[in-house]
């Protein structure tokens, strides 16, 4: 079987790889790009662990070929922190202790960026219907929800 | 050195608050390492051939044309793990199960795995394995495998626990019995009298990272395994003992787990992937997908029980009955024992009886989930109060409160009570705004008790203090929620440093000595009293290096504050030193500074709680919603509050799922119908609202800063909680768990008809 | 396998016919791909239909409104004058799997995919929805029912794709619904699904209806018996347990993991009691 040469954009960088015709985005983040924030836990679009976002919409990077990368733009996990600056997301849910054993954070944490990039202020319950496709086993995802609504006050400038 | 585990009363600064945890970072970065995401030079990929078949022979075996492919570098079946276990039968359960021998017990039993260059060999390996079944018949339903012409799992299995000894075999392994008093008599003396039998179906603990691993086995004999484990140590021993390596020859380090509430306290992959290692000579890595974890490794079990409580008109229990069946896969299990023992522990009864029967069907093995067995105890002893309640005619929170156990009361289990909390949860929930507020048109409420043992275990820490005075804290309990964070706390606490001075990591299996894992809510109880004693042993040292530095006897020094002191006014110009202070002379007043603790954590202090629910169910679909949920638990001490919390509403959420949606679903052809996230229903995001919690301190007067478990309590209730509700709210008493849409809708239907 | 990326229809057509029988139509894949992690699957060819011009457009003529095979369902949610004329169909669409699923899924995917359960498809059958479907011979129009023949079957040739979904601009004083029944609250695939599009005479009574059903047998069914009762009436009480009597009769589920006969025949007809009276509101219809 040959390879899939593919050029695409990853977290705002050039980025190039051979895939074979059959191998998931998510295969290829984690075993030729060495991006393992994406996480596989199910492989079947089920649980959101591997979210990433393609083009602006969040998807399952189990779900989409790396073939198809081709030319997108891709962003991880590894690319939602500016340098050594968290992205409110990410110190609400570490101040909100919205992750317990954490497998299913990065996925949340890239579906949760691709809502508040489109909805700055969600009610309770567009985050949690927003969200029902990644699975959290841990919290029961009060403080999930807690946490998304504390970034998205802290991203409209309203104090937490 | 000695080390009293008293509670003592005191001030606390650093527990109970709530600081960020230290793994936080890692976690929201993506670089926190789970078990997955490592790998070695020159690593295979595993992949594991199961059975399709629910109960079959092996006839025969052909690996031959899978050995012959290109880039396959080992191929293992049963032959390769020859058996080491030496008459013990518990391990050679684990054996089997991790391949089985003649049989298959189960649809996913491993049967032989490949290791390869890639997946795709690995995968196409796999089909050129031939197995030839001879297809038995089987048998899936617990109480279906209970009766006379049952189909036999296994020959030699005869009935435990009963006299005489039976002599022909059987699917029941053992009969167990509790309690105390006279039920018959008790019965004879009620007013009234409820009775009633129960089913709940088999759920999985739904972890949402698959098991992984990766193993190295060298030419020199030694070996490694990367595996996320609640226990490395055990993880360690069990592969030791399968493999017939030395213990000190395998090193076990623990990755960061995504989950795993019991179900990851039990080796499945990880002897399979050390016996290809072994054989192919290089690293191994071996994942499961999803449908291999829930067709081969957890579940818990699914239940059939008979529940029979007996009251006066005044609300006081005369007697109370529970005979329990619980399946626990092919292998014998202690799953009814546990459902036996904790099915009254609430209350305080005279005339108590409860008997438990293992069942083996051809389910997969049964593992721990969260407080194992004693939800579904509770799910049916709670429905039966709430039942009996509604008899009497008296208030259901009444009616517990009057009947609960306290300190002194003889649990039905046996042990005789310290002080606990079953009767402040319950007070706390009567007084609860929750309890009072309106209800809706098709709306119910339910609130239920729950009971969980605890455990403390062998533990062993290491505390050192580093040369700027920063501590390193390394642990031999898995962090499965945020215990590093608790630790670091308790360890500031002790040594009256600041939290972020302390930094905690889980120690691999070469750096510390054994500890037991993190299950039984020990993980927190257990090694904070290990770190509280090596802070301990690291001030005596302190104290010691403090009067070297003064020349003063060493009983001179006493510690307070994080500094050491002079005692008296004899040396009244001393100025007080630090543990930076101490720290920064170290190298000139005897080298590193360390505390050191092994102890077994004895005195783990029972669990109660309380919990609300309030459901809204369309009455012309079944369809129920969670409309407000409230869990009242005793934690001892919360070491910090938002991980308790955490632990309380996870725990509160698993139950709900268990209550109305998870099953397992097997087809007439005993294969898993539903081994996917798709159709096996864990709750989503917007299927749950708030989870409100109330966190009461009942000291443990075993440990000193009065610290319980708190993990697995919350799970217990939730099913009876939620079964009120919806039994309040629909007006027929729903007894099958889970109360999918179908049976709450054939349920109606049937009150209709 | 081998992965193509064709720019042209014809080129995407050409590719289909002269491969084997394991071809497929790569849209938003979250059928296909879910398919191929299945150990037994096997694929000799996808065809990737995402980069052929107009395929990822939905286009509104003077008549009709055009969906291209490759557009997502959150793109069809977006689209304010879709929304508008078709409701139903917008929130059926909107109900296939999570926020992730919809940012890859497409209606034509759901279609093809030929499940009984799809929740597109009773909404797109109610609506009289048409498939534009491009083959080697040409460009053939067909109702959306006639596609699927089957679980997992279609009507489709070798060689043809659908390229577009095609509802015509809804008339005046008509209204759609969709409504399906899952065990939680997102993220199953439908137990029960009922499509109900009608349009009201002068009078504000129902002149005309299109009742579909889908989990309730092999395919997604159009219900003219159903559709019958409501005609003529404006859905009084009588009308909407004709209605519900229709739908479970007609129903001819099977007992599964995700529901049993007697349920999926009782839930019908609710569902369809519940459809209707919201695509009468919709439609300006009162009581």
């Amino acid at each position: 079987m040959s390879s899939i040469a593919v050029s695409t954009t990853i977290n705002g960088d050039d980025v190039e790889y051979l895939c074979q015709a059959d191998e998931t985005l998510l295969d290829v983040l984690r075993n030729r790009l060495g991006l393992m924030g994406s996480k596989e836990g199910c492989g079947t679009g089920d649980c959101g662990a591997c979210s990433t976002i393609m083009d602006g919409r969040v998807v399952c990077s189990c779900l989409v070929l790396g073939a198809e990368a081709q030319g997108r733009s891709i962003e991880t996990i590894e690319g939602m922190a500016n340098g050594s600056e968290l992205h409110p997301l990410q110190t609400k849910f570490i101040e909100h202790a919205a992750l317990q054993c954490g497998i299913c954070t990065p996925g949340f944490l890239m579906a949760a960026k691709a809502l508040l990039d489109v909805n700055p202020e969600p009610t309770e319950e567009e985050i949690r219907f927003w969200l029902a496709g990644n699975l959290c086993r841990c919290t029961g995802y009060d403080k999930i929800v807690r946490a998304v609504q504390a970034a998205a006050a802290e991203m409209r400038g309203e104090a937490a | 050195m000695s080390f009293d585990a008293a509670y003592q009363s005191q001030k606390l600064k650093s527990v109970g608050t709530r600081p960020l945890r230290p793994d936080g970072v890692d976690k929201v970065t993506g670089r926190a390492r789970y078990g997955a995401d490592f790998n070695m030079p020159g690593q295979l990929v595993a992949r594991v051939l199961r059975s399709p078949h629910a109960h079959a022979r092996i006839v025969r075996m052909d690996t031959g044309a899978a050995e012959a492919l290109k880039g396959v570098k080992a191929v293992v079946t049963a032959a390769d793990l020859p058996d080491l276990t030496n008459g013990d039968a518990e391990l050679f359960a684990v054996l089997d199960n991790c391949m089985a021998r003649t049989k298959a017990l189960y649809d996913g039993h491993a049967v032989a795995a490949v290791a390869a260059i890639d997946e795709r060999t690995a995968k196409q390996a796999l089909k050129l394995i031939e197995v030839e079944y001879e297809i038995l018949p089987h048998v899936v339903d617990v109480d279906a495998a209970m009766v006379a012409d049952a189909p036999i799992l296994n020959d030699e299995l005869f009935t435990g626990g009963v006299d005489p000894k039976p002599d022909t075999p059987s699917n029941v392994a053992n009969r167990a019995e509790f309690g105390h008093g006279d039920v018959d008599a008790g019965f004879a003396e009620a007013d009234f009298i409820v009775e009633r039998s129960y089913k709940t179906e088999q759920t999985h603990q739904g972890y949402i990272e698959p098991h992984a691993c990766v193993a190295s086995c060298n030419p020199d004999g030694t070996a490694e395994l990367w595996v996320c484990t609640q226990g490395h140590f055990v993880f360690r021993q069990n592969c030791a003992d399968l493999l017939g390596l030395e213990v000190s020859k395998l090193r076990v380090t623990s990755s960061e787990i995504g989950g795993g509430f019991g179900g990851k306290t039990h080796v499945w992959a990880e002897p399979v992937a050390l016996a290809l290692s072994r054989k192919a000579g290089r690293p191994v890595k071996l994942v499961m997908s999803r449908d291999e974890v829930f067709r081969a490794s957890g579940p818990t079990s699914a239940t059939s029980i008979d529940v029979k409580i007996g009251a006066k008109a005044d609300g006081k229990i005369t007697a109370a009955m529970a005979t329990l069946r619980y399946s626990s896969g092919p292998y014998p299990g202690m799953w009814a024992e546990l459902g036996a023992m904790t099915s009254f522990a609430c209350y305080d009864l005279e005339n108590v009886k409860t008997v438990g029967f293992e069942v083996i069907v051809n389910r997969p093995k049964v593992a721990a989930y969260r407080a194992p067995s004693a939800p579904m105890a509770a799910f049916a002893v709670e429905s039966a109060i709430d039942e009996l309640a509604q008899k009497l005619g008296v208030n259901a929170v009444e009616l517990r409160i009057k009947n609960a156990a306290r300190e002194g009361t003889k649990s039905s289990y046996g042990p005789v009570y310290g002080p606990i909390g079953i009767g402040p949860t319950l007070e706390a929930a009567q007084s609860h705004p929750h309890m009072s507020a309106p209800l809706g048109k098709n709306q119910g409420r339910g609130m239920a008790c729950g009971f969980w043992f605890n455990f403390g275990g062998q533990t062993c820490s290491d505390l050192n203090v580093n040369a700027d005075g920063t501590v390193a804290l390394a642990v031999g309990t898995v962090d499965v929620g945020g215990s590093r964070a608790s630790l670091s706390l308790i360890a500031a606490e002790e040594l009256g440093i600041d939290y972020k001075d302390v930094k905690a990591v889980v120690a691999d299996t070469a750096t510390l000595g054994y500890n037991d894992m993190t299950d039984g809510s020990r993980g927190t109880f257990s090694s904070s009293m290990a770190t509280i004693s090596a802070a301990r042993n690291a001030i005596a040292i302190m104290r010691a290096r403090a009067a070297l530095t003064w020349d003063i006897p060493v009983e001179d020094v006493y510690w307070e504050d994080g500094h050491a002191k002079a005692a008296g006014t004899k040396y009244g110009n001393l100025s007080p030193l630090s543990v930076r202070d101490i720290a920064a002379e170290s190298g000139n007043t005897g080298g590193p500074i360390a505390g050191h603790s092994e102890l077994v954590a004895d005195g783990a202090g029972v669990s109660f709680a309380t919990h609300i629910c309030d459901v809204e169910v369309d009455p012309e679909t079944g369809a129920t919603s969670i409309i407000r949920y409230t869990v009242i638990q005793d934690a001892g001490k919360a070491v910090h509050p938002s991980y308790v919390e955490g632990q309380y509403q996870g725990g509160a959420a698993q139950g709900i799922g268990w209550a109305l949606n998870e099953e397992y679903i097997y087809g007439a052809d005993g294969r898993l119908q539903n081994s996917g996230f798709l159709d096996y229903r864990i709750p989503v995001c917007s299927d749950l609202p708030m989870i409100d919690t109330q966190i009461l301190e009942i000291p443990n007067p075993n440990h000193p800063y009065g610290v319980r478990g708190v993990g697995e309590t919350s799970i217990v209730p939730p099913l009876a909680a939620t079964a009120n509700a919806v039994s309040n709210a629909v007006g027929v008493r729903m007894s099958h768990i889970p109360m999918s849409p179908p049976r709450i809708l054939a349920a109606l239907n049937a009150e209709r008809d | 396998m081998r992965y193509e990326r064709p720019e042209t229809i014809m080129d995407a057509t050409a590719l289909l016919a002269q491969a084997s029988d394991s071809a497929f139509v790569l849209a938003g894949g979250t059928d296909l791909l879910v398919k191929m992690q299945n150990d037994d699957f096997e694929a000799e060819l996808v065809v990737d239909i995402k980069s052929i011009a107009g395929m990822a457009d939905v286009v509104e003529t003077d008549d009709s409104f055009v969906i291209g095979a490759a557009v997502p369902c959150a793109a069809l949610g977006e689209h304010e004058a879709l929304c508008a004329a078709w409701p139903g169909v917008v929130e059926a669409a909107n109900l296939i799997g999570s926020t992730q699923i919809q940012g890859r899924c497409t209606v034509a995917g759901n279609l093809c995919n030929a499940s009984p359960a799809a929740d597109s498809v009773p909404a797109l059958v109610a609506a009289n929805a048409q498939a534009r479907i491009a083959g080697p011979d040409g460009i053939r129009t067909v109702a959306v029912e006639d596609i699927p023949t089957g679980p997992g079957k279609t009507s489709l040739a070798k060689g043809e794709i659908i390229e577009a979904i095609v509802l015509a601009k809804p008339t005046d004083r008509s209204g759609d619904a969709y409504l399906r029944f899952i065990p939680r609250t997102e993220m199953d695939i439908a137990v029960v699904g009922v499509g109900v599009c009608l349009a009201l005479n002068d009078d504000g009574a129902v002149a005309s209806v299109r009742v579909a059903l889908g989990a309730v047998g092999p395919t997604v069914m159009l219900c003219p018996e159903a559709a019958e009762t409501l005609v003529g009436t404006k859905l009084e009480d009588a009308a909407l347990e004709a209605l519900a009597a229709a739908c479970s009769a007609a129903s001819t589920p099977i007992d599964d993991k995700r529901g049993t006969v007697d349920f999926r025949k009782q839930v019908a007809g609710v569902l369809a009691r519940r459809a209707a009276l919201i695509a009468f509101e919709r439609a300006g219809g009162s009581q």
